[in-house]
């Protein structure tokens, strides 16, 4: 029966966070989408299209990896979680049910429409269609993100038999931790998908593209990223507040509180001693954590030991939560460091560009950490003091779980090669298209001018 | 208001309508899959290029009929999922890697193409195949014998040949000139070994199983029973005929074939759902025993009642935006 539950864990883990890299990126992308076809609408220059034509077909390939990850989704609740639907499927249930209805159908017969379709269908329907997708995307955020917080802080049910039965559909749907976690999840897709788009832009501007597309695909990105990292910074306080409230467990595991106590000091570094019960090699500032959480230098914050034997591991938590900070304020130093250099005009130096590369995958890291913080947090609870993990796991043999997980194991990894090898070469690709009209080329050769750009058919690669 | 005990009935509907929606819609292009040349890339390319606005959409059927399972009849999703975990998971295997290689292909132009084409074939007889054991097994009430094991294999060969008859048809639909002549002959196989494949059905199924013998053989479901294989023989017969004449001048009659071959999975589908129902799981579980809370299920049905019109209206646009013969896939 261990070996069931932590090999579903892990198979679990592995599913969800390979999935999850995925709708990180294409939540805000299809709205990213949305905005480059709009001012191609309003401007008619054609650098516009061009930046939604290369990145719509980056959006293409990572929808359907998320697509697929995300079917595998479905069938493990039934396969490896049977506790789970029989305890909550009634609340659960319903809620899957709307995302398919409301999102999965529409992003998928649009995005046909939007990838397809610009030919066959007015502008304005293709830009409906586009707007659509990101709609699409959005929703399917919504609903999957409202179950999660209900199983983080659930309310509106009563139980029955030990069975979840649904009171008030709006206080399940809006539950304490929805608002905030929502929000922390569409600023981190909004963040995941600047910087890839920011550093796929700069490396094809490092590997010799002097087109204007990536320029202002950079430009856009990064603009977009200095604003909304300060937005994420106070959005995640709040949740961070929200979670004292409903979880102060889950924050202590976080900041690596053992015990109750007054002027709490916010630990930079620490080595978490699950064992012992306290930390090594602890660098902390006096009083900050108490100022975060309480607002009050000598505020009272919970500590581990109230909680014992219904407390979340602590190292992963902890070391997540460092994690996805750090990134975080990486992000925020990058974003406005090269919004300050954009702004006056000057080149972006080799090593700035270098450090945008360094980051396009920086959402993935802050946004998989922020994920083991909540859901590690949550343990050894799967729906919050009603089912715990281990209750809910299956009776499958332990072989055959142990077959499922190499073979997941062994396919995702080879994707996620093959995607990441993709896109590069899909940037390559782009550097080295430049299908100018003849008669620029003719310009070109007689008076060495730089190519007018709106001319060129950049991005026309399929 | 809805009676309570309807409730289970109309998701039962509600599945079987989405089950055999994503049998036709998925089963063309996973046919199209199965029966990708690797000897010409032109008609690969051509063939893909005629599912590639549908295949996201028509997955997410499969998500649907699994997630009404989920929701409506949580305790039968637990039964049926677990008692087919390993070919469930191979189906997803063969599902990813298709889907993943229908994009990849586009994206490595000319680089790794070919090998993308024989994982993108590759994945969806994997999946079809896969389907079809699942389809074997909950028939044979998920035994562990070996004629179960042999009836689900049987099935795994029988669903993708079904698989591939749809596909080639709507290749005939959607294609002209040699990659059309090359579908018509491939839907005249298909058909006949999907002939031979009903009637071993039809001869197998009640032997084997006690459940589906009586249900077959007592009013009222025996009546509609003797229709479905008269059906399906004679439209099957009707179709090879068509498949013949074809193809005729200006194309007429391009549709025929996937049309009847649609009626034909319409009417097989029903005689297996009739000759099961009401048990979800066969032999095991009613939709009432399995069913949800009746206060969840109407929160769901609800909104189900509103967005399924509007999803089935605008996939109608979204084939209407690419009706006629394919054209060169291109993202611009």
């Amino acid at each position: 029966m261990d070996d069931v539950f932590l090999l579903s864990r892990l198979q679990f883990a592995a599913n969800i966070s390979f999935h999850i890299l995925f709708p990180s990126i294409t939540i805000a992308l299809g709205w990213f989408l949305f905005y480059f076809k709009l001012r191609f609408n309003i401007s008619g220059h054609p650098v516009w299209m061009r930046i939604y034509r290369f990145w719509v077909k980056v959006f293409a390939l990572t929808f359907a990896l998320g697509v697929v990850s995300g079917i595998t989704m479905s069938f493990q609740f039934g396969t490896n979680w049977p506790g789970y639907m029989e305890t909550v499927g009634n609340i659960a249930g319903p809620l899957l049910g709307y995302e398919v209805l409301t999102a999965f159908f529409l992003e998928a017969t649009f995005l046909g429409v939007m990838l397809f379709g610009i030919h066959r269908v007015p502008r304005w329907l293709h830009t409906l269609a586009t707007l659509l997708v990101a709609v699409g995307t959005t929703l399917s955020a919504f609903w999957i993100i409202a179950l999660n917080s209900w199983m983080q802080t659930p309310t509106g049910f009563e139980m029955r038999d030990g069975v979840a039965h649904a009171l008030d559909w709006w206080a399940i749907i809006f539950n304490p931790s929805f608002p905030y976690r929502l929000s922390h999840v569409l600023l981190a897709s909004a963040l995941t998908a600047s910087f890839l788009i920011a550093g796929i832009s700069a490396y094809r501007i490092i590997r010799g593209d002097n087109k204007k597309a990536p320029r202002v695909a950079l430009k856009t990105a990064i603009f977009v990223a200095a604003l909304l990292v300060p937005l994420q910074i106070f959005v995640g306080d709040l949740h961070g507040l929200n979670t004292l409230e409903h979880q102060p467990q889950k924050v202590a595991a976080m900041e690596g509180i053992w015990e109750t106590q007054k002027g709490v000091p916010l630990l930079l570094f620490a080595v978490p001693d699950e064992k012992n019960r306290t930390n090594h090699f602890e660098l902390a500032i006096p009083k900050i954590t108490s100022i975060i959480l309480t607002h009050d230098p000598e505020g009272e914050v919970r500590g581990l030991n109230d909680f014992i034997g219904e407390h979340p591991p602590v190292a992963p938590v902890f070391y997540g939560f460092r994690i996805m900070v750090g990134i975080g304020m990486l992000m925020l130093v990058i974003a406005w460091f090269t919004s300050f250099k954009l702004i006056r005009n000057k080149r972006l130096s080799k090593s700035l560009l270098y450090s945008l590369i360094g980051m396009s995958f920086s959402g993935w890291i802050a946004t998989l950490a922020g994920w083991y913080v909540t859901e590690i947090g949550r343990q050894p609870y799967l729906v919050s003091g009603l089912l715990k993990t281990s209750d809910a796991v299956t009776d499958i043999a332990p072989e055959n779980v142990m077959f499922t997980f190499i073979l997941y194991l062994s396919v995702y990894s080879a994707l996620l090669i093959a995607y990441l090898h993709t896109l590069f070469l899909m940037a390559r690709r782009a550097v080295e298209i430049e299908e100018i009209q003849p008669e620029e080329r003719l310009q070109q050769k007689s008076f060495h001018n730089p190519v007018n750009p709106l001319n060129t058919n950049e991005g026309a690669l399929s | 208001m809805i009676a309570d005990a309807n409730l289970p009935v109309i998701f039962a509907g509600l599945m079987a309508l989405s089950i055999i929606v994503y049998a036709i819609l998925d089963g063309y292009d996973l046919g199209v899959g199965i029966l990708l040349p690797l000897n010409n890339d032109q008609q690969a390319d051509q063939m893909i290029a005629s599912i590639g606005p549908f295949w996201d959409a028509n997955e997410t059927w499969l998500v649907l009929a699994v997630g009404l399972l989920l929701i409506a009849f949580p305790t039968a999703h637990n039964v049926i999922l677990k008692a087919l975990y390993i070919p469930s998971a191979i189906m997803l295997v063969g599902l990813i890697l298709r889907g993943v290689a229908f994009d990849f292909r586009a994206k490595v132009a000319q680089v790794n193409k070919h090998r993308w084409n024989q994982i993108f074939k590759l994945g969806s007889c994997i999946a079809s195949a896969s389907q079809g054991y699942m389809l074997g097994s909950f028939v044979m009430g998920f035994e562990a014998s070996f004629i179960a094991y042999s009836f689900a294999a049987l099935s795994a060969l029988g669903v993708t040949c079904a698989y591939a008859l749809i596909g080639s048809t709507w290749l005939i639909l959607k294609t002209s000139d040699d990659l059309q002549l090359r579908a018509i002959k491939w839907a005249k196989l298909t058909g006949k070994i999907s002939f031979v494949g009903i009637l071993a059905v039809c001869i197998v199924n009640p032997m084997i199983n006690q459940f589906v013998f009586e249900r077959w053989t007592t009013a009222p479901f025996a009546y509609f029973m003797a229709i479905v294989p008269f059906v399906c023989f004679t439209l099957l017969y009707i179709g090879n005929l068509v498949l013949n004449q074809l193809p005729l001048k200006d194309d007429n009659g391009c549709w025929l074939p996937f049309l009847i071959t649609v009626v034909v999975y319409v009417f097989c589908f029903c005689g297996l759902a009739f000759s099961f129902y009401p048990y979800v799981v066969p032999g095991e579980l009613t939709i009432w025993d399995a069913a949800s809370a009746p206060e969840s299920l109407r929160f769901i049905l609800y909104g189900a009642l509103i967005v399924i019109p509007c999803i089935l209206a605008y996939t109608i646009f979204s084939y209407r935006v690419f009706w006629g013969k394919v054209e060169d896939l291109r993202y611009y």
